[in-house]
């Protein structure tokens, strides 16, 4: 079974796993999920992009930063892949993390590639990809940029 | 006024009586068994504490009425498995400005029993619980880990190497009878031993235990009102990054452990030179990796090479981790307990795996996924 699975994705349906809770600072960027929008802020003052989500600069401790649409265009810094039962997942699964065009990183996981060594390889370019888990909550996942994208 | 080194010292130090698996002690009972052997190693009661501190699911007034100890100072500092390190820190500045004469800090954690032990689940509206945990991520084994193959890149540092130290920490602690695991190892061995997280196989991953360690720490001018052989306190440091791993700067360096070790080395007015026996918490094999080379003992991706070569081994000039460490030793879920422990008994001259001549010894605490660090420095002697 598990050479048959495509990796579309590596979550159970119905997924069973954890959700993220928005609050009044990271509301935006779950909202904007939802659109497919992957959405970073940035420090009006160094020009500087940051994450994850909070309405002033991490750099000037001021409030003058504003919401800004990341390209969605990343590659693979670093991950581990989880061989051990997850609650609403198919292990073995990768857990990793992208640095974006714009400098930051994040948590996400590599859908439609293989969950292997050989197919994750440090540094490969990838994009932004939004699945739906529930009706209430959308994820920014990411894929290889295949060739005829590039 | 800043620190004098060596002007407070250890005078009460111990471990629970049995370590591993208690089916039998609550974590508060465990910490009352590690106060206990401390007292009676210090030849004090608990009326003759006056200063608190522990961390975890019991809280430091709870465990200090427990315990019978009425505390005229408290500290609950939790920020992981170092957080004991930072406890001494503490500690050792409120002796110095007066606020308790005799300060008591205890660990106890039914991790493998878990008796008394309720997990904490991650919030969904905390910024991990947002933004990290809906990814997957199964406990520290997959997060304490995850800067690893970015390290690995970066450093040229192979799977063989990763597993090198696994096998000189079992060097280790074949020669404690207290040890959990004392069978040796061989590279082959952990790298077909089960994959938990890739890279990370079973044996790359630390125990989960029962148990847990007191200190107690008084003026150095009144060491001799006490039992034991007293250990000094030279310096201290503590550092914090990111609760985040995913955040955490830079994948191939911890700059908290840079910082914290920094900041105690420059107290104690030491250099990697002087420190004849180390300790670096190891929750995961590749913590050594970075905890030597924050600590400036190698350069970054020198730390490998450091190993490989057995500098670190039974016989080499930089013993480390001599308990066996979190991988073979014991690891209750916080260890930095366990780290001080050894280190206080290589300076007392009675660990079982004693290091001829050690007079100053470092206990390096990670927390969390590299996201706080605390470093004591202790000392034979008073400079």
């Amino acid at each position: 079974m598990k050479e048959e699975h495509n990796f579309a994705d590596i979550r159970r349906h119905p997924y069973s796993g954890s959700r993220p809770t928005p609050t009044p600072e990271t509301i935006h960027f779950w909202e904007g999920c939802k659109e497919g929008r992957l959405l970073l802020q940035k420090c009006l003052d160094t020009g500087k992009a940051y994450f994850p989500p909070r309405p002033f600069s991490p750099f000037t401790g001021k409030r003058h930063v504003e919401i800004f649409p990341a390209t969605g265009r990343a590659t693979l810094y670093s991950y581990v892949i989880n061989h051990r039962e997850a609650t609403g997942f198919c292990a073995p699964y990768a857990i990793a993390v992208v640095e974006l065009e714009e400098g930051p990183r994040m948590m996400t996981n590599i859908i439609e590639c293989a969950q292997t060594p050989e197919a994750l390889q440090l540094d490969m370019a990838l994009e932004v990809t939004f699945v739906a888990v529930d009706e209430e909550t959308v994820l920014p996942q990411f894929r290889p940029v295949t060739k005829g994208d590039q | 006024m800043s620190y004098k080194p060596g002007s407070v010292a250890v005078v009460g130090a111990a471990e629970t009586t049995r370590l591993g698996v208690v089916p039998d002690m609550s974590q508060m009972m465990l910490h009352a068994d590690a106060a206990m052997n401390a007292m009676a190693d210090a030849g004090i009661g608990p009326g003759d504490i006056d200063g608190f501190a522990c961390v975890g699911q019991m809280l430091p007034h709870q465990v200090a009425h427990y315990l019978g100890i009425t505390p005229k100072w408290i500290d609950g500092t939790g920020v992981g498995g170092c957080s004991f390190m930072l406890h001494v820190r503490h500690a050792a500045a409120a002796i110095q400005a007066g606020y308790a004469k005799t300060i008591l800090i205890t660990h106890g954690e039914s991790g493998r029993s878990r008796i008394n032990a309720t997990p904490v689940p991650p919030q969904p509206e905390s910024l991990a619980g947002q933004f990290e945990v809906p990814y997957g991520p199964n406990g520290y084994v997959t997060l304490f880990t995850l800067p690893f193959l970015r390290y690995m890149k970066e450093t040229g540092t192979t799977q063989e190497h990763l597993a090198k130290v696994s096998v000189v920490q079992r060097e280790w602690a074949s020669r404690n009878p207290r040890a959990m695991y004392k069978d040796p190892l061989t590279i082959e061995d952990v790298l077909s031993s089960r994959l938990i997280a890739y890279p990370f196989h079973m044996l790359q991953c630390c125990l989960v235990t029962d148990g847990g360690g007191a200190i107690i720490l008084s003026a150095a001018e009144r060491t001799s009102e006490f039992a034991s052989k007293p250990v000094y306190i030279l310096g201290s440091g503590e550092s914090s990054e990111t609760m985040m791993v995913s955040q955490m700067k830079d994948f191939t360096f911890s700059n908290a452990f840079h910082r914290s070790g920094k900041a105690a080395f420059e107290m104690a007015g030491i250099d990697c030179d002087d420190v004849d026996h180390l300790m670096i918490y190891d929750a995961f094999a590749h913590l050594p990796l970075y905890g030597l080379e924050a600590l400036g003992f190698c350069k970054v991706g020198e730390a490998k090479d450091f190993i490989w070569e057995n500098i670190t081994a039974p016989g080499g000039r930089l013993p480390l981790n001599t308990n066996g460490g979190g991988l073979s030793y014991t690891h209750t879920g916080m260890y930095g307990m366990f780290a001080m422990q050894e280190s206080i008994r290589q300076v007392r001259g009675c660990a079982a795996a004693q290091v001829d001549g050690v007079s100053i010894s470092v206990s390096h605490g990670a927390g969390g996924m590299f996201c706080t660090a605390g470093t004591i420095v202790f000392g034979r002697d008073v400079p």
